[in-house]
């Protein structure tokens, strides 16, 4: 649903901003369409279906990927040697060329003329199958949702999940939906974003939290599936692309219909120290997915907020999620799937803090009508007080409720102290469900007066975002995320993790994943969320 | 004064105490019995089970208010108190900037063939552990994190390079004392290439290691389960800052 405006935002600014987003975005666009990394090379491989690993665990993507690699590089995309392989020395399929590759008994070379001409079409017919796959997820998604509903409120309640048991979180999964989840996230184990290789098959172990794999994405959404049919509302499924197999989890997502995945442009710059360039090429291809999926992508806008001030960085979040909202545009997301992020950060011992979240929260809702924004609870203020933190979790459902906020994280007492226990689970949703039923609908009556504090600060940061857009259009946005402008780190463009898997494309680089999905319009339209 | 108290309510001596607790049970009477029992063996007597709610299909979350008879001797409480001061972010930085008058260097890596660097990710990654931020966010902190499966030529050689002043080396998943001999082989590695008095900190960290080991292993320090990235640079603010002023 579109939202009115509710402050007087002066329309021109706001055009000036998103102009200047484009501006400061398109020089990274432009550098994501000329190059390629090995996540985009696997994500293509296991769109076209090869999957499974070696008896170390190793995926066979990977094992494939690292043959061709050594033999002609990257820069002509995999699939042309793949498939000129494949062709050529008349192999049954993906996983035997895979084994043999692994043993060292297949030479790679860049198939021309047409040799070349085959190996693209066959590649092609092969990626598209994967594509069908996720075609039919997004209608299957559409039907289920036709059949059993959707939650009958805004916002959406979300939970997370995370035992590092698949097992273990299905139940508890299964559980928080009953008791009132409509979306159901699956935190990642610490440290998988920087796994160069996705996990295979069923994980019990994880570090606070579970590995993201195709079969644990498969799953648990077959468990929420049953739920959402118990329940009569469909239960919607999270997690995480990002880190340096982004755009291979996305594939997987797109492949087992989840619903919601975070894919933030810059958090694994920011905070996973990932090389910029490798974050920006492997983003643009899981957002492309994500499009054709129908997944609602969630930005991270709130971490800045858990590293830097929330009231002197408060602009920050504006220029981050207009620079989300024009990346993800230009990778074909509508905004009905663009879940941009902020957060309830400011510290509560400052006078107005209440209405300066009000401001920001509204700010939001107004550049972004047609998103369904993610409202993120407190931390950086949460202490062991849980008492003081059920109170400030609170004020956050109010503040969610009555600015009209799209997707509700749901803010634990305990945060910051323990994992979420039963009990505080059951606290938080109650919480949530007081504040739901008590105004759920306060936004109608809610119109800040056009010179009142909360449109004046509202005013001001939009103002600082035009300034410090301004500022990296001038110098770059890379050189800005260089020199610490976004939650105050600095990450240089030619550091950080995964960069040694980037490469510029060759003259005839070939990636029929990014043919068919920079062409190809959608089978059919999206017609769920908003 | 009497060392003897015990909690306060709304006078003094009155015991009282209120806790909350969920029981793997349905809400019924028999419940609140269990929950009344629960709080009688944790010595509140008498208790009143003020609320007791169903939490899905198997669960009850109970509050309890009741008097405590047991009593508390201040002369009795035993604490480990650590031989430094906690610092928050601001006063480390503050401590670097003016004593030193240059940035702290920090690396950091995960030694041997263990590929977790869950540890080392948990104290300097921004992103931190526990709700604390890592040494990254500390702005006078030049941090390098080396990743995993670094060999301990490599961890030495780029110590040396970015001259740094304290190494942190993370071991989290080890086999038959795989962290020991590791740590061992790294602190004689620096000894053989650096003077005493050029070698940085050596802070070693993971769930397996006892912290009472640092001499016998060639370290300086180690960190056990638990431990934030306010620890680890209060500590390394106070070796390197504190406590060479002392000396000099």
């Amino acid at each position: 649903m579109t939202q009115p405006p509710r402050l007087p935002l002066d329309n021109d600014v706001i055009a000036r901003a998103r102009r200047l987003a484009a501006k400061a975005g398109q020089p990274v666009v432009d550098l994501a369409t000329s190059h390629t990394t090995v996540a985009v090379e696997r994500a293509m491989l296991r769109l076209a279906g090869l999957s499974g690993a070696d008896p170390d665990g190793i995926p066979w993507v990977n094992r494939l990927l690292d043959a061709v690699r050594s033999d002609v590089g990257i820069a002509h995309g995999a699939a042309l040697p793949v498939y000129h392989a494949l062709l050529s020395e008349g192999h049954q399929d993906l996983t035997l060329l895979a084994h043999k590759a692994a043993a060292g008994a297949v030479k790679f070379s860049i198939p021309t003329g047409d040799a070349a001409k085959a190996a693209r079409q066959a590649s092609k017919t092969a990626v598209a199958k994967g594509l069908a796959r996720v075609d039919e997820g997004r209608l299957q998604r559409d039907r289920m949702i036709a059949e059993v509903g959707d939650p009958p409120q805004r916002p959406w309640i979300y939970l997370i999940v995370a035992t590092g048991d698949i097992y273990e979180d299905i139940p508890q999964a299964q559980a928080a939906a009953r008791a009132g989840a409509d979306v159901i996230a699956v935190i990642r184990s610490t440290g998988q974003s920087l796994l160069d290789y996705v996990p295979e098959g069923a994980t019990r172990e994880g570090f606070a939290g579970t590995y993201a794999t195709g079969e644990n994405f498969r799953l648990m959404r077959a468990a929420l599936d049953e739920t959402s049919r118990e329940l009569g509302r469909y239960v919607r499924l999270c997690n995480y692309a990002s880190g340096l197999c982004m755009p291979e989890i996305a594939a997987l997502a797109g492949m087992h219909r989840l619903d919601m995945m975070l894919n933030d442009s810059m958090y694994g710059i920011l905070f996973r120290d990932i090389n910029p360039i490798r974050t920006f090429v492997d983003q643009r291809l899981s957002r492309q997915i994500h499009a054709r999926a129908g997944i609602i992508i969630n930005t991270g806008e709130d971490n800045y907020l858990t590293t830097a001030d929330a009231v002197e960085a408060a602009h920050t979040v504006t220029v981050s999620q207009l620079l989300n909202e024009f990346f993800a545009h230009e990778a074909g997301l509508p905004d009905g799937l663009l879940g941009l992020g902020h957060a309830f950060e400011i510290n509560p011992d400052l006078t107005d803090s209440f209405r300066m979240e009000l401001a920001h929260a509204l700010l939001a809702r107004q550049l972004f009508p047609d998103c369904p924004l993610k409202w993120m609870p407190p931390t950086r203020h949460m202490t062991g007080d849980v008492f003081k933190g059920n109170l400030l979790d609170g004020f956050f459902n109010l503040a969610g409720a009555m600015t009209g906020q799209g997707i509700l994280l749901v803010g634990m007492m305990t945060e910051a102290v323990v994992t979420p226990w039963l009990s505080d689970r059951d606290i938080a949703l109650q919480n949530v469900r007081y504040v739901l039923n008590a105004c759920g609908g306060l936004i109608e009556d809610f119109q800040p007066p056009p010179d009142g504090f909360i449109a004046r600060r509202a005013q001001q940061v939009l103002g600082e975002a035009v300034d410090l857009l301004e500022k990296i259009v001038d110098d770059g946005l890379l050189k800005a995320i260089g020199d610490g402008t976004f939650g105050i780190m600095k990450r240089p463009a030619d550091a950080g993790r995964g960069l040694d898997g980037v490469e510029a494309h060759a003259d005839d680089y070939y990636n029929p994943a990014g043919e068919l999905l920079e062409n190809d319009e959608p089978a059919t339209p999206y017609s769920g969320a908003e | 004064m009497s060392n003897i108290v015990r909690p306060y309510g709304d006078t003094t001596g009155d015991g009282m105490v209120q806790v909350s607790f969920t029981l793997p049970i349905p809400h019924d009477k028999r419940a609140e019995g269990a929950a009344a029992q629960l709080a009688a063996k944790m010595g509140l007597e008498p208790a009143m089970v003020v609320h007791a709610t169903q939490i899905g299909a198997s669960h009850t979350f109970f509050v309890v208010y009741g008097k405590a008879n047991h009593l508390v001797n201040l002369d009795e409480v035993n604490v480990v108190e650590r031989d430094y001061p906690l610092l928050t972010a601001k006063e480390v930085n503050v401590l670097v900037k003016e004593r030193m008058g240059r940035k702290l260097v920090v690396v950091g890596a995960c030694i041997g063939t263990d590929a977790h660097t869950v540890g080392i990710d948990a104290i300097l990654n921004i992103k931190g552990f526990a709700g604390e931020k890592g040494l990254e966010y500390y702005r006078e902190l030049k941090v390098l994190n080396l990743g995993a499966q670094v060999a301990v030529p490599d961890l030495v050689n780029r110590s040396i390079a970015e001259k740094a002043d304290a190494v942190l080396v993370s071991q989290v998943v080890t086999q038959r004392d795989a962290h020991l001999h590791n740590t061992r082989e790294l602190s004689a590695a620096f000894r053989e290439a650096l003077p005493p008095d050029r070698r940085p900190l050596l802070i070693i960290g993971g769930p397996r290691f006892d912290e009472n080991m640092a001499d016998d292993l060639g370290v300086d320090q180690i960190f056990s389960r638990g431990t934030t990235p306010a620890d680890v640079a209060s500590y390394i603010a106070h070796r390197l800052i504190n406590s060479k002023e002392l000396v000099a």
